[in-house]
This record gives C-alpha cells, structure tokens and sequence, in this order.
C-alpha cells in the first residue's frame, strides 16, 4: 500500500518533470520574442519628449483620423458584409460551395501579389479600371490613388477583400451550429426572413460577431500591408495609419517616435483587449460548468 | 416560380461576389502572360498569349530578378524551417499542458494566446531592434524564430483541443506497461495527431511563406530575402516592369493556393475548429 503511494507520487513527479521540460521551448521563444521586445519597447517609449515631437509632426493628425476611420468603419463594413455572406454561403447549393472556394482565395494567397495588383489596376491613368471606364463611358475615371481620401479608401477596400473571406468563414461556422429545428419550427410557425434572423440566427451568432470584431480591430490595426504596399502612405503622407507611421519611424531610425506612435494607440487597443480577455473568461467559466 | 425568383436573387448575390474575388486575381494572371507593350493598356485580355515573362524569370533574365532562385529557395527554406519548429514547439507544449496536466500549463497558453492581442506591426518595431541586440539581424533565423513566434500560439491551442479529445484510457494503458512520458508521446501521442499536425504544420508554413512585413524588416541583402520582400523591390522605380512583377507574383502565389486546394478539409476544418466555442 506504502510502496505504491510512493511509487505514484515518484511517477507524478516525473511526470510533472517531463510536463514542465516539454514546456520550456515555448516559453523560452515567449520570453525571448515577446515579453522583451515588449518591455523594451515601452522603456524606449518612456521620454514624454518623444510624445511632444510626435504631436508636432504635421502627418500625425491624419494618422490618427485615418486609423479610426479604418476601424470604425472598415472592420464593421466588413462584418456587416460578412454576416450577410454567411447566410448566404451556408446554402448547400452545389454553385455555392464551388464559390465559397473561390472565394477564400484572396485569404490564403500572399497578400503582396494581389495588393500590387490592385495598385496597378486602380492606377489612374492607365489601370484596367479607369480605361474600362474611358471606354465605356468615355470620360476620365477617378484618381484612385492620387486623391488622398479616394486613395484611403482603396486601401480599405483592399484590406477587406484580403481578410474578409476569413471572417466570412469564421461566421459561416457560427451559423452552421444552429440546430436546423429551430428553423423548421418557425417556418411551420409563419415566420419571416427577417424574423428568422432577429428571433434565431442573430441570438446565436452575436457573441461569435461580437469577439470577432474586437478581435478583428486588433489585427486590423496592425495591418502594414494593406496601406504600404497600396498608397506607400501617399500621396503626400495623407493615408498613412499608425502602423505605417511607426514603420516609418522605424526605417529613418527613430525608434523612440516609432514606439510613441504604438503607444498613442493604446487607447484603442486596450478596451478591445479586456473585452477580449473578459469574453475569454466568461467562456472558460461556461466550459468549466 | 417562387423558387426561380428565390434562385435569381442567389445569382445576384453570387455573380458580384464572383467579380470582387476574382478581378485582381483575374488581372494578375492576365499581366503575366502580356508582352511588355500590354502593360499600359488596361485590358481584360492580353494583345497576345506570351510565357516570355517566365522565360525570363527562370533565366533570371532581368535586372529585378537576378537572385530569383536564391530567393525562391530562401521563401522555401524559411517555410519549412519555421514549420517545423512551430511543430516541435507545439507539439511539445500541447502535450505537456493536455497530456501530462503541468501545472501552469494552462496559464502558459492564454499567455501565449496573448500575442495575438498585439496588433502584427506593433509587436514588429520593437522585435527588430531587439533582433538587432541578439546579433540575429540579416540572418534568416531571425525571421524563421519570429514567424514561430507568431505560429506557436495558435498551434499550442488547435494542438490541445485536438488531444484533449483523445482518450486517457490509452495512456492509463501505455502507464500500466510502464512506458514513460516520452514513449506515451512517441507511440501513443504523435501517431494519433498525425492529421491536427499535418494541419499546424502547414498553417505554419503557410504563415511564414506569405510574410511580408517582418522579411522586410529583418532581411536586406538581395541574396538573403524571400520572395515577397524581392517583389516589394520592385516598387522602387516609376518605370518598374510590371508584368514581369506580375508573373512573379504569380510563382509567388501558386505554391499556397495548391497547398491550401490539396488540403482544404483540414486547413478550413481544423483552422475554424473552436471558434464557435464558448
């Protein structure tokens, strides 16, 4: 009876041994990767000089406006688009599925090829648009990419063609966990369309959006390409976002502004944040009941 | 005749949906098979079929492209590095935290999970100058150890969702035979995730392939770069050639599309796996 509680406890020690060693990869690859760069960077951010010369830099100013407008607006078009996209791909029609796959393409494909397409494509003199325009209608099309609000905006829609097949996805599965009964039950019942979605679809999927959006602000903010490759921040600096403002800093070896510029968007980045880590708990305790 | 307007207003939906998804890719397939005098001329279709723009990136034939192989190697090599190491990385971390219950293991992975918290070109500033201090600056590990930085956290938790559902009746069973934490892993383990791995292993490669940003922060020299940073160059000059720039995007591109095809069941099954959890 002794010798195999002491031979279980030995065993469990090992174990915890094994557990523990097995672990140190990851952790040294955290510490080493994240937490440092991390604390390092808010210690060279630490100078309220660097906030002051950050604030005087005539391009900072739009930079803010235009990373709010990239949230605000960008990611919730999205969503808006990608809840309807849902509903519309969970059809298990043949067509259907053959265009879902088609249409997650732009997410799995590298984003400089098609980003570098569509500047040449929105190029106003001789991209594919404007002369599809010109021959059409036989007027000049737009500056896509010389007039700094259109410019901007390009650059949104090309961040949501890249990422919204992904989000599209993530809801799609969403809907596709929703007992089909309950649908059933209301058609018999008279149900419209739009009583379906408001009284069963939406219930169900509002968390899903919801943590999804957060989630999606996060990274949208930290989208370089979709800005850099489209407008390099042009014309005359007006599109930049905070991402490619610090970038920038960083490449002219200002690291003290190129961290202020990340730090300025802490604001945005931690309400998502606890809401994120709240929506997480409040998971975890669910599974745990 | 409900149901034709029902379907007519599915093809309104789809046939918009199509032209949105497929118009770049359209049109950057269409470039790459143009002459050079097609470039300016915006159109839906080349003037004339041409493979002289890969001719000419296989022969390296051009100013922009003298390191093409180099380059394609370098992608490829730092893929398959940055898979891999994911892979071990997490597989071990996965069973420790779902296998073995550390204690702590848990905490370790919504730490980990914190990394996604930080937006990608936030984390990016200070990594590079941090590289800079661990004298990995302009050496390929840099970039490979912070694609696995950015992978690892996102394979630990597919990785343990995926074990958690194996049954601890094999490993009670591999205990009683007296194996050890490392046989379990080995024979028991590893055999049964074989297809969760496949899945990671890929995202993995896939992440790293595709990287832009951080191969253009942490890679300069025109023989150390991958592919992406090399198109990138080609934004330097007004007058860059742009269906030779195309056609490389295309090379560039392929390989993920056919990966992503050829494993579509697991990349979308296993990658959304979870994320309508809680």
């Amino acid at each position: 009876m002794n010798t195999a509680a002491a031979t279980g406890h030995k065993r469990f020690n090992s174990w915890q041994m094994w557990g523990a060693l097995l672990l140190v990869p990851y952790v040294l690859v955290f510490a080493v990767f994240v937490i440092y760069p991390v604390v390092y960077g808010l210690w060279v951010a630490r100078n309220p000089d660097s906030y002051v010369r950050l604030f005087q830099d005539p391009v900072f100013p739009r930079t803010v406006v235009n990373t709010l407008i990239f949230l605000l607006v960008g990611v919730n078009l999205k969503f808006l688009i990608a809840l309807g996209l849902s509903g519309f791909f969970v059809q298990q029609k043949r067509w259907i599925q053959a265009l879902l796959l088609l249409f997650l393409l732009p997410w799995a494909i590298p984003s400089i090829p098609t980003i570098l397409s569509f500047r040449f494509m929105l190029n106003p003199e001789w991209g594919l648009i404007n002369n599809t325009i010109f021959r059409l209608f036989g007027i000049d099309g737009p500056g896509w990419l010389t007039e700094p609000t259109l410019a901007f905006a390009s650059s949104v829609l090309v961040h949501i063609w890249k990422s919204l097949p992904f989000w599209t996805l993530i809801l799609i599965t969403g809907r596709l966990a929703i007992p089909t009964e309950l649908y059933e039950a209301a058609s018999v019942d008279g149900a419209s369309r739009w009583q379906q979605f408001r009284f069963i679809t939406w219930p169900a999927l509002a968390t899903l959006y919801l943590t999804s959006t957060m989630l999606s602000m996060v990274w949208t903010l930290g989208d370089f390409n979709s800005v850099y490759l489209l407008t390099g921040g042009g014309p005359g600096d007006q599109t930049h976002v905070l991402a490619t403002l610090g970038i920038r800093y960083l490449r002219i070896d200002q690291l003290d502004l190129a961290m202020a510029s990340i730090v300025m968007a802490m604001p945005l980045v931690l309400p998502l944040v606890i809401f994120m880590v709240r929506r997480l708990a409040a998971g975890e305790a669910k599974l745990a009941h | 005749m409900r149901k034709y307007l029902n379907e007519a207003g599915l093809w309104l939906i789809g046939l918009p949906v199509f032209l949105w998804t497929v118009i770049p890719i359209w049109h950057l397939t269409v470039l790459s098979f143009s002459p050079k005098d097609d470039v300016t001329a915006g159109t839906w279709l080349p003037s004339q079929f041409t493979v002289q723009n890969f001719e000419i990136i296989a022969g390296q034939k051009h100013y922009y492209l003298n390191h093409f192989w180099q380059q394609f190697g370098n992608s490829l090599f730092i893929a398959v590095a940055a898979g891999l190491l994911t892979l071990g990385i997490a597989t071990f971390a996965a069973f420790s935290i779902s296998r073995l219950k550390t204690r702590g293991g848990s905490m370790v992975m919504n730490f980990a999970l914190a990394t996604y918290l930080i937006p990608a070109a936030f984390l990016a500033v200070p990594m590079y100058k941090v590289m800079g201090q661990y004298g990995l600056l302009n050496s390929q590990w840099s970039l490979i150890l912070a694609m696995v930085t950015l992978a690892s956290p996102y394979a630990i938790w597919v990785l343990k969702q995926a074990s958690d559902k194996l049954p601890y009746e094999l490993d009670e069973a591999a205990i009683m035979d007296g194996a050890t934490p490392l046989q379990i892993l080995r024979l028991v383990y590893l055999p049964l995730m074989k297809p969760s791995l496949v899945a990671i292993g890929t995202y993995a490669l896939l992440l790293a392939w595709n990287e832009y940003l951080y191969a253009f922060l942490l890679l300069s020299k025109d023989s150390d770069v991958t592919l992406a940073v090399a198109l990138g160059h080609f934004l330097s000059a007004d007058d860059s050639p742009w269906n030779l720039l195309m056609a490389t995007g295309l090379v560039y591109a392929l390989p993920p599309a056919a990966i992503y095809y050829a494993f579509r069941k697991y990349m979308v099954g296993g990658l959304t796996a979870g994320a309508t959890k809680g």
